[in-house]
């Protein structure tokens, strides 16, 4: 046993503390089911010390972090918002299109179970280099099974990110967030409780597929991972959408007394967490439990991760009640069991018990391994700080690069540089229009999408039901984690928070996917801890709390380990109407302000310096939580004070490619802009720098004195560049761009590449 | 008035499509009131209602071919009979996909030209205005409406087609900004840039576009409730 024990991927240590807990030996279902719940995936073995540092509280959450299957935080009266993300990146990389989509119906089970009416979803997406034809194929497979699931299972996908980077190739990074409204007054738990109550088994019928997906994703990628193709499992959104609207009207009705999603590791994990949270135990025949494949082991049955499939517990008062619902839609169910009060996971089969485990040993934090792991700084980290990149920027030679970009002169100036690194960078996939992968999203379906994806710094959804709004987003910038994980995840929280600043919106909580290597390198434990204490810090300030999340190790493949990639996802709420801000340019005429410092050394880690050295290096942009928080703040006042009349954060690609995309999602208005004086020297860098906490503002003249007065109050830095214009134009200092020629290069990078 | 919007397994407009009808109730331009009810897929009765939409969404998944399951859905029974008889029936995208496949509505689906699904907003040209879905609109106004389609290519054959046109049957065709009608303005490879058609007795229309997502200014149009307010001031008349 002891040998099966390590080929499921248990350490000596692990199995004699299964011997000490049980007291004798296991059998062969038992060891299946304790490794799977003691995997990475399942226990959060090596992360959970970690992520207990979080900040978890605010006066709006409903939910504490772990406890139940997503965050929920508080709107208004008995509204509330439920949101969650979790990656699917192993799945996705040996078989995009099915891996893609079982992710979304992955994180859409785990807020619909709650009761909760999903009405969007978001998806931050790390793809290796688009030349690559293999990372075009995972690309390609991602945002069809994307599509095909979201589609059909009427969800709006309403934004998120695509990124290219090498450190990605051939492990993309798939992970999705699920949204939904909930009425709080029917909130369903997680929990099991009432010894007696049944157990019903609701969904698709139980098959091979998925045995082993929570360890397969808590292992490296190898070149022999295809062959682990079955571990991924296969996606059925009507069934998906039958659960759901059953599942809305037993919450509506308050049927159920709890209710969770059999997502990894199954049966196995929906039982001993919904027990374990209840404090009782459940007893299930697995000869009730519907199969769609012959002669099936009770090991098979209880590790399957065949998907749209939950648990629910119910009275036997409720129970004919819930079984007519789930008549209706034609829902496969089964009683397949009950709780009972001794704390224990009982399983029959044929008759006699087949396995016997103290739910307590599988629940994550509790029984199952807590680990913490040791960290060392990589030796790269201070190599890669120790380097200056202006100074190497000055070295560079420029009339070698400027072969790269077709310019043929003697002597080349700033204004040629600058003419080309623009169009480069604004063609470069990472910064590129994404129109291509949102177009195959529906992303109107549930008429509460206000912003068409692209036409702003996060979606914005209405919440009829409370006259409110609310503004999504997902961000994560690898490069600057790879440079400096700490600033790293600070910076994904921050930049999230900008997005929905920049449309209107209070930032209000966040999800957060941490995607990292091999924890057992002490390394990608330093990363990782690094990240944690980021998001962290830049949560504290901003007062949002971690209302939930997902840890995916391991995302490493023969050729690379990513970049560490924190994703956050956050949530913000706007009150009133009139405050919702779009990016676009509005009135020829208006002020064109930068609110925030620019620092002009601050291109490690961005876009400018992949495109002219070919990689990252130096210190990323410095994180300046302070300044993030009073800019947000008084961007917010005002918009509020109704001064504002079109914000943009800054971000990828630094002022220049933001003044771009304001005019281009106008359509119409272009901007006049003066280089301020004291960056004359370093206007190129000034033009291309990624500091942090920066937003480009349109402001009406007659609303200038107004809006300088309150920067001064609040001792904000507030910079007048220039002013929109009633041209197809931009016009920095000296260089000048058509709006039409360059929309045409930022559409077409990812379409020409996409096509055939 | 009352109108019956169809839940089929798999529909995912219906919510949305119910919601744009009942914000009709009393509204200036609509003469009269407006009730709106769900009809569900297994009942073989629709009640006393005046107009039946079938809304967008994915019918039984539509695993085999679009439309393909919910036409033997009992309740679709009831709407072909509704239909012979003179009623007022709208499908909107699978609603189409669904009346084409219950040989109320000529022509098919295919996939679209791009081999992918196509979410945009299109303009849509007013083609004849002498329809109860169109009533009150002029031909050649544009509508400004969403579509969100995998298989919105309609086809019929080349008599089909000259019949079809003949008969001043397509309602809607996807146009430009400023109404022309050509290849470019074509989303999908729709033959003639066919965006909805009606059955010869013009009672039955099906379109790809989404009126019930424009039909509130914060959605980017309205356009979609002139459709809704045509039929039933068609039936209030």
């Amino acid at each position: 046993m002891r040998e099966i024990a390590r080929k499921l991927k248990l350490s000596d240590v692990e199995y004699s503390r299964i011997l000490e807990i049980l007291g004798r030996e296991p059998n062969y279902t038992e060891i299946g089911i304790i490794s799977v719940m003691w995997s990475e995936h399942c226990s959060y073995k090596s992360s959970l010390i970690h992520l207990k540092r979080f900040p978890k509280h605010s006066d709006r959450s409903l939910t504490e972090m772990g406890a139940e299957n997503a965050g929920v935080l508080r709107l208004k009266d008995k509204w509330a918002v439920a949101f969650k993300i979790e990656s699917h990146n192993h799945p996705s990389a040996v078989a995009p299109f099915q891996g893609a989509a079982t992710g979304v119906g992955g994180i859409l089970r785990d807020i619909f179970c709650m009761g909760a009416y999903p009405i969007a979803s978001l998806d931050s997406l790390h793809f290796g280099e688009l030349e690559d034809p293999i990372s075009r194929h995972l690309f390609d497979g991602v945002v069809r099974g994307i599509s095909f699931y979201g589609n059909c299972f009427g969800v709006p996908t309403v934004a998120g990110e695509v990124r290219f980077d090498y450190a990605y190739t051939g492990n993309p990074l798939v992970n999705v967030m699920a949204v939904g409204i909930i009425n709080t007054e029917d909130m369903i738990s997680a929990k099991a409780v009432g010894v007696g109550n049944s157990v019903v088994y609701i969904g698709s019928a139980t098959g091979r597929d998925g045995i082993h997906g929570a360890s397969f994703a808590s292992d490296e990628l190898t070149e022999e991972s295809a062959s682990d193709r079955p571990s991924v499992q296969i996606g059925d959104p009507f069934t998906e959408k039958l659960l759901l609207e059953a599942t809305q009207e037993i919450a509506e009705q308050h049927l159920a007394v709890g209710m969770q999603d059999m997502g990894a590791a199954g049966l196995t994990s929906s039982s001993a967490e919904m027990s374990a949270k209840g404090g009782v135990g459940i007893e299930l025949n697995l000869d009730l439990v519907p199969l769609r494949e012959d002669e099936m082991t009770p090991y098979e049955i209880m590790l399957s991760e065949s998907q749209e499939r939950m648990l629910l517990v119910s009275t036997n008062e409720n129970l004919p009640k819930i079984e007519a619902l789930l008549r209706k839609w034609d829902l496969h169910y089964a009683v397949i069991g009950k709780v009972i009060a001794e704390p224990i996971l009982r399983l029959w089969w044929k008759g006699e018990i087949d396995a016997e485990i103290p739910v307590d040993m599988l629940n994550a934090g509790e029984g199952a391994p807590m680990y913490d792991l040791p960290q060392e700084k990589p030796v790269l980290f201070d190599e890669l700080n120790s380097q200056n990149p202006v100074d190497e920027w000055d070295k560079l030679d420029k009339l070698e690069l400027s072969k790269k970009f077709d310019i043929s002169c003697d002597e080349i100036t700033d204004e040629e540089l600058i003419q080309s690194i623009f169009l480069a960078l604004l063609s470069s996939p990472t910064i590129a229009s994404k129109k291509w992968v949102y177009r195959q999203y529906d992303y109107q379906v549930g008429v509460r999408t206000i912003a068409i994806p692209g036409s702003a710094d996060s979606a914005i959804m209405r919440i009829m039901e409370t006259g409110q709004f609310l503004a999504l987003s997902t961000d994560c910038v690898g490069s600057y984690a790879y440079l400096d994980p700490f600033v790293g995840g600070a910076l994904a929280v921050m930049e999230s928070a900008r997005n929905v600043a920049a449309v209107g919106a209070k930032p209000i909580g966040i999800t957060d996917c941490l995607n990292f290597g091999n924890p057992k390198k002490p390394a990608v434990m330093w990363q990782f801890t690094r990240a944690c204490d980021g998001i962290s810090d830049a949560c504290k300030v901003l007062d949002v709390p971690v209302t939930g999340g997902n840890v995916s190790f391991y995302n490493e493949s023969p050729k690379t380990a990513v970049f560490p990639t924190p994703v956050i996802g956050m949530v913000g709420i706007i009150e009133d109407e009139k405050s919702i801000t779009p990016m676009s340019f509005q009135n020829a005429g208006d002020s064109i302000y930068l609110l925030g410092e620019t620092d002009s050394s601050e291109i490690g880690g961005s876009q400018f310096q992949k495109l002219v050295f070919g990689k990252y290096f130096g210190k990323p942009p410095k994180i300046r939580l302070d300044s993030h928080k009073r800019n947000i703040d008084f961007l917010l006042s005002a918009i509020d004070s109704g001064l504002v009349e079109n914000a943009h954060d800054i971000s990828d690609g630094g002022i220049g490619i933001t003044i771009a995309e304001c005019a281009m999602n106008s359509g119409e208005l272009g901007a006049k802009i003066d280089i301020p004086k004291e960056f004359e020297i370093a206007k190129l860098l000034w033009l291309f720098s990624e500091s942090q906490a920066r937003f480009l503002i349109g402001v009406r003249p007659k609303n200038n004195d107004s809006i300088e007065k309150l920067a001064l109050e609040m001792n904000i830095p507030l910079t007048k560049l220039g002013y929109v214009i009633d041209e197809k134009a931009i016009v920095i200092g000296e260089n000048k761009w058509n709006i039409d020629e360059i929309s045409n290069l930022y559409e077409s990078t990812i379409l020409n590449a996409m096509k055939g | 008035m009352k109108t019956g919007v169809v839940i089929f397994p798999g529909s995912n407009c219906d919510r949305d499509t119910h919601r744009a009808l009942s914000s009709l109730n009393n509204m200036v331009d609509l003469r009269g009131s407006c009730s709106v009810k769900f009809l569900w897929h297994n009942d073989y009765e629709l009640d006393d209602v005046d107009l039946i939409v079938l809304p967008g969404g994915f019918s039984y998944g539509d695993y085999l071919r679009t439309g393909a399951f919910a036409r033997f859905s009992p309740i679709m029974k009831a709407v072909v009979g509704f239909a012979n008889k003179g009623g007022l029936v709208l499908g909107i995208c699978n609603g189409f996909q669904i009346l084409l496949e219950a040989n109320l509505l000529p022509g098919a689906m295919l996939p679209n030209s791009s081999l992918r699904f196509i979410c945009d907003w299109v303009d849509i040209r007013v083609e004849n205005s002498d329809t109860p879905f169109t009533y009150g609109m002029k031909k050649g106004d544009i509508l400004k409406m969403p579509i969100a389609h995998f298989e919105g290519n309609f086809f019929a054959d080349d008599n089909k087609i000259n019949e079809i046109e003949n008969d001043n049957s397509v309602v809607f065709r996807y146009c430009n900004a400023r109404g022309e009608v050509n290849l470019k303005s074509n989303p999908n490879g729709s033959i003639n840039n066919i965006a909805g058609i009606m059955n010869k007795r013009g009672n039955v229309l099906g379109m790809m576009p989404h009126p019930e997502r424009a039909s509130d200014d914060i959605l980017g149009s309205n356009d979609g409730k002139g459709i809704f307010i045509s039929a039933l001031n068609w039936l209030k008349r």
